[in-house]
C-alpha cells in the first residue's frame, strides 16, 4: 500500500492557490532553506525521543520498539515537541494511504475548488500524488502542487498530467547564493521552471525578497520574470523573520523587507516582462 | 425616579428614541390582554420571553408592503402617483417608508430595491443614477435610523444592484441591512463575487438560500429585519421566544425534558401567540383601517406568527451535564444529536397546532431562530448557534448549521468573522458559501474583524457608534445600544476569527 508522511491537512485555505482549497502538507524536504518558516517539516523523525519528556499532556510516548508514537486525541498542539526536536522533524506526522487522505478531505469537497499539496516538499512522493490527484479529479476538483522544484518532472509525466498546475518557488538564480540560501545550487529549480513553462503547467511563481540583498534579488527577479512573461502570476514576497529559526536570523537579518523595496522588485519584474507580478 | 423620568433624563437618547421609549411605557399601562397564570410564571422565570413586544399590540410586529403594487397603482392615502422616473421612484419610497409601522417603529423591509428601481435606473445616465441612489441611501440611513431596516437584492444581476453595492462599500453605513437572494442558477459568480467583496468591506450583503425560501414560501418572499423570511404583502404578527436553557432547568433528564417540560412550554407560547394574533386581527384597528390594508399593500392572509427559540446549545449542554462549552453542542455529537431531537419535537408540536389567521400557511405558525437580545448575556446563544468562544473550525460550524437551518422558514443565520487576508481572496469565500447553501445552510453572513461596520447578532452596528454611547453621547441609530449590550453581556463581537491555521 502506497503511504506517505502527512504533517497536516488544512480543510479551508485561501492562501494556497486560487479559490478555497484543502491543503495537504507532506513531511520531508531535500532543501535546507535558511528562511524556512516551518522547519519542522524538513526531515523525518529519527525516533531519538528528545521530544517525549517535554510533552505537557503526555501525547507522546517512546515504546519498547524504540518508536516515538503520537496520540492526536490527547495532543493540544502546543508545539513544545517541535521546539525540542534537534532534527527539524516532527513526531506529529501520520503515514497515510491515499484512501485515508481521501476520507479526511471528503467533508471539505463541497466547499472547495480543489486541493493543494505542499510541505515540506510534496514532490518527494510522486507516485502517491499521482494516485491522489487521479482520485480527486474523479470528484470534480482541481489539484495543484506547491513544490520546491527539486523533482525532475520530465521523469514523472504521469504526475504532471494528473495535476492541474505547479506553484513554484524560485528562491535564487546565482548558484553560489542559492547554495548559501537553500543548501542547493538551484539548477533543478531552474530546469523545473523551464520545463513546466513548456508543458503549460506553471500555475504561479514566487520569489522572496531579502532586505539589503540588492544584487541577488535583482538577478533572481530579472531571470524569472523574463522567462514567465504573462503566462502565470509572479508573486513577490517580503522576507519576514517571524517563524525563522534564530540561528538563521543572524544570516538573513532581523528586519522585514520594506514594502516599498519589495514593490520596486514587482516593478522590475513587470519591466522584465512578467505582467502579472505583484507584491503579496 | 419613574421610568418615564429615566427616559426623559437619559443623555444618550435622541428625541426619537425617547419618544419610542415613552410610547412603549404608555402601552404597558393597559393590561387587559390577559394570559394564563402558568404563562406569567414561565415568563417570570425567564423560560418564555415576549421580546418587549408590548402588552397591547397595535400593529403586526413585521410588515412587508407590496412595493410593486405601490409603483403600479400609487397610494391614495399618501397622495402618491405611480412614479415615472428614478427621482419620483425614490421620492415615493422615501415618503412611503415613513408610514410603514413595525415593532421598531421603522420599516423592516424596504423592498427588492434592484427589481423595483431597475426600470428607472437603466433609463438614466449611470453617474446620475448613482448620485440619486446615493442620496436615497443617505436618506434611509438618516431618517430610518434603525439597523433592522432591511433591503433585498438578487438573485439576478442588475445595474441597480451593482450601483447599490458600490455605494454600500463607499458610504460604510449600518443602515439598511442588505441580503442577496442567492440561487446557483440565477446568480452569476461575477455578481456573487461582487457581493462577497462588498460583504468583506461593509459586513453586507448576507447570502440567503433562495431555493430553500422559494420552496417554502413561493417566490414572493422577503428577507426583513435581521434575517426573517416573510411574505411580501404580508409579514409577521408576533415573535415570542422560548429560552430553551431556562426551559430545561427543571428537567431531570433529556427524556424528562422532551416528555414533560418542553411540551408544557411550547403550549404556553402557542397560547400566548394565539391570543396576540387574535387581538391584532380582531381588536386593534390595523387590519380594519390602516391604509396599507385598505389599499391592499398588505393582506391579512399573508401574515404569519413566528415561533421563536433561543439557547438550544445551552439547553443541550445543561441536559447532558456538560459544563465546558468547547465539549458541548456543535462540537460533541451526542449534544448535537440531542439538539436535533429537541428541534424535531418543537417542529412537530408546533405543526400540529391549529393557529388562528394563518390560513395561507396551512393554519400553522412557523419556527424562527431568534437572534438574541442584549440582556441574554451568555445564558442563551442565538437560536441554534454554537456559543461564542466555542466555535469549531469553519467546516465543522457550517456542517452543524446545515443540520439546523432547515427548521426555520421564518429565519435563522450564522455569522463568520474573517481576518484581513480574505479581502484579497473573495474567490476563496464564495465556494464556501455556495457549498454550504447547497447543503442546507439557509443564511450566511460575514464581516471583516477590523471593519467599523460589523454584524452583532443579526443586525449591523458601527463600532465607532458604540464608542459614542460609552462616552455618554447620543447615537442616531437606535440599535447601537443593543450592539453595546450584546458585546458587553454576550461578547457578540468576539466570535472566532477565520484565519489560516
Amino acid at each position: 500500500m502506497n503511504k506517505a508522511p502527512v504533517n497536516k491537512i488544512i480543510p479551508f485555505s485561501n492562501v494556497d492557490g486560487p479559490g478555497n482549497r484543502t491543503s495537504i502538507f507532506f513531511q520531508g524536504c531535500s532543501f535546507r532553506c535558511q528562511f524556512c518558516h516551518n522547519p519542522e517539516t524538513i526531515r523525518l523523525c529519527v525516533h531519538c525521543g528528545a521530544c517525549v519528556p517535554g510533552c505537557p499532556v503526555h501525547a507522546l510516548r517512546q515504546d519498547a520498539d524504540g518508536q516515538v508514537r503520537w496520540d492526536p486525541k490527547a495532543c493540544v498542539q502546543c508545539d513544545a515537541c517541535l521546539k525540542a526536536c534537534p532534527h527539524s522533524a516532527s513526531p506529529r506526522i501520520r503515514w497515510m494511504t491515499v484512501e485515508e487522505v481521501l476520507l479526511e478531505i471528503r467533508r471539505s469537497l463541497p466547499y472547495i475548488e480543489g486541493i493543494t499539496t505542499s510541505g515540506g516538499d510534496c514532490t518527494l512522493y510522486p507516485a502517491f500524488l499521482t494516485e491522489l490527484f487521479t482520485r480527486v479529479h474523479e470528484a470534480g476538483k482541481t489539484c495543484l502542487i506547491d513544490g520546491n522544484g527539486a523533482l525532475d518532472f520530465r521523469s514523472h509525466p504521469q504526475l504532471l498530467s494528473a495535476c492541474d498546475g505547479v506553484m513554484l518557488d524560485v528562491k535564487a538564480v546565482d548558484p553560489a547564493w542559492s547554495m548559501q540560501l537553500i543548501g542547493n545550487d538551484g539548477t533543478s529549480v531552474l530546469q523545473s521552471l523551464k520545463y513546466l513553462l513548456q508543458a503549460g503547467k506553471l500555475a504561479e511563481v514566487r520569489t522572496v525578497i531579502f532586505p539589503g540583498r540588492d544584487r541577488e534579488n535583482a538577478e533572481t527577479v530579472r531571470y524569472t520574470a523574463a522567462r514567465i512573461g504573462d503566462r502565470c502570476p509572479y508573486k513577490i514576497i517580503r522576507y519576514r523573520p517571524f517563524g525563522v529559526r534564530e540561528e538563521f536570523q543572524a544570516f538573513l537579518g532581523e528586519d522585514t523587507t520594506d514594502a516599498a523595496y519589495a514593490e520596486s522588485y514587482a516593478r522590475l519584474a513587470r519591466d522584465a516582462g512578467a505582467s502579472k507580478a505583484y507584491v503579496i | 425616579m419613574s421610568d418615564a423620568l429615566n427616559i426623559i433624563q437619559d443623555p444618550t437618547l435622541t428625541y426619537r428614541q425617547e419618544l419610542v421609549g415613552l410610547a412603549r411605557l404608555g402601552e404597558s399601562t393597559d393590561d387587559s390582554l390577559r394570559y394564563s397564570d402558568a404563562y406569567y410564571a414561565a415568563k417570570a422565570r425567564g423560560a418564555l420571553c415576549d421580546l418587549n413586544e408590548g402588552v397591547m399590540p397595535f400593529r403586526p410586529r413585521y410588515i412587508c408592503p407590496d412595493y410593486e403594487l405601490l409603483f403600479r397603482k400609487g397610494c391614495d392615502f399618501l397622495q402618491l402617483d405611480p412614479p415615472k422616473d428614478l427621482l419620483e421612484a425614490v421620492n415615493v419610497l422615501e415618503i412611503f417608508y415613513c408610514h410603514v409601522p413595525s415593532i421598531t417603529t421603522y420599516p423592516v423591509y424596504l423592498g427588492d430595491l434592484d427589481k423595483l428601481l431597475e426600470p428607472f435606473v437603466i433609463k438614466e445616465d449611470r453617474e446620475y443614477a448613482k448620485k440619486v441612489l446615493r442620496l436615497f441611501l443617505r436618506n434611509i440611513d438618516r431618517v430610518q435610523t434603525d439597523s433592522f431596516v432591511h433591503a433585498d437584492i438578487g438573485p439576478e444581476d442588475s445595474v441597480t444592484a451593482r450601483i447599490l453595492l458600490e455605494l454600500t462599500e463607499e458610504m460604510q453605513l449600518a443602515v439598511p441591512n442588505l441580503t442577496l437572494r442567492y440561487d446557483p442558477e440565477k446568480t452569476s459568480d461575477d455578481f456573487a463575487l461582487a457581493c462577497v467583496r462588498c460583504m468583506l468591506k461593509t459586513a453586507k450583503p448576507s447570502f440567503a438560500n433562495h431555493r430553500m425560501f422559494v420552496r417554502e414560501w413561493g417566490d414572493r418572499y422577503a428577507i426583513a429585519s435581521c434575517y426573517n423570511g416573510l411574505m411580501i404583502g404580508g409579514g409577521g404578527y408576533t415573535l415570542p421566544r422560548m429560552r430553551l436553557y431556562e426551559c430545561a432547568l427543571d428537567a431531570k433528564s433529556p427524556e424528562d425534558f422532551l416528555d414533560r417540560e418542553l411540551p408544557k412550554y411550547i403550549d404556553l407560547q402557542l397560547e400566548y401567540m394565539d391570543k396576540r394574533v387574535k387581538f391584532i386581527v380582531e381588536e386593534s384597528s390595523f387590519f380594519k383601517t390602516n391604509f396599507l390594508v385598505t389599499e391592499g399593500f398588505v393582506k391579512r392572509e399573508n401574515f404569519i406568527g413566528m415561533f421563536g427559540v433561543v439557547g438550544l446549545a445551552e439547553c443541550c449542554n445543561h441536559l447532558l451535564g456538560i459544563t465546558d462549552v468547547k465539549k458541548g453542542f456543535g462540537l460533541n455529537p451526542e449534544a448535537t444529536r440531542l439538539g436535533r431531537r429537541i428541534m424535531d419535537a418543537i417542529e412537530k408540536r408546533v405543526s400540529e397546532h391549529v393557529a388562528p389567521y394563518c390560513d395561507a400557511f396551512d393554519h400553522h405558525y412557523r419556527l424562527h431562530a431568534q437572534v438574541g437580545i442584549d440582556t441574554d448575556g451568555m445564558d442563551d446563544s442565538p437560536g441554534t448557534r454554537i456559543p461564542i468562544g466555542a466555535e469549531p473550525a469553519m467546516l465543522d460550524q457550517l456542517e452543524v448549521n446545515e443540520q439546523f437551518h432547515p427548521y426555520f422558514p421564518t429565519g435563522t443565520g450564522d455569522i463568520f468573522k474573517f481576518e484581513e487576508t480574505w479581502v484579497k481572496t473573495p474567490e476563496a469565500v464564495l465556494p464556501i458559501i455556495k457549498g454550504s447553501l447547497s447543503r442546507g445552510l439557509r443564511y450566511f453572513s460575514g464581516y471583516l474583524e477590523n471593519n467599523d461596520v460589523v454584524r452583532v447578532t443579526g443586525y449591523l452596528v458601527k463600532k465607532s457608534e458604540i464608542e459614542k454611547l460609552r462616552q455618554k453621547k447620543q447615537s442616531l441609530n437606535q440599535v447601537t445600544l443593543y450592539g453595546m449590550g450584546a458585546q458587553d453581556g454576550g461578547h457578540a463581537l468576539d466570535r472566532r476569527v477565520q484565519a489560516y491555521e
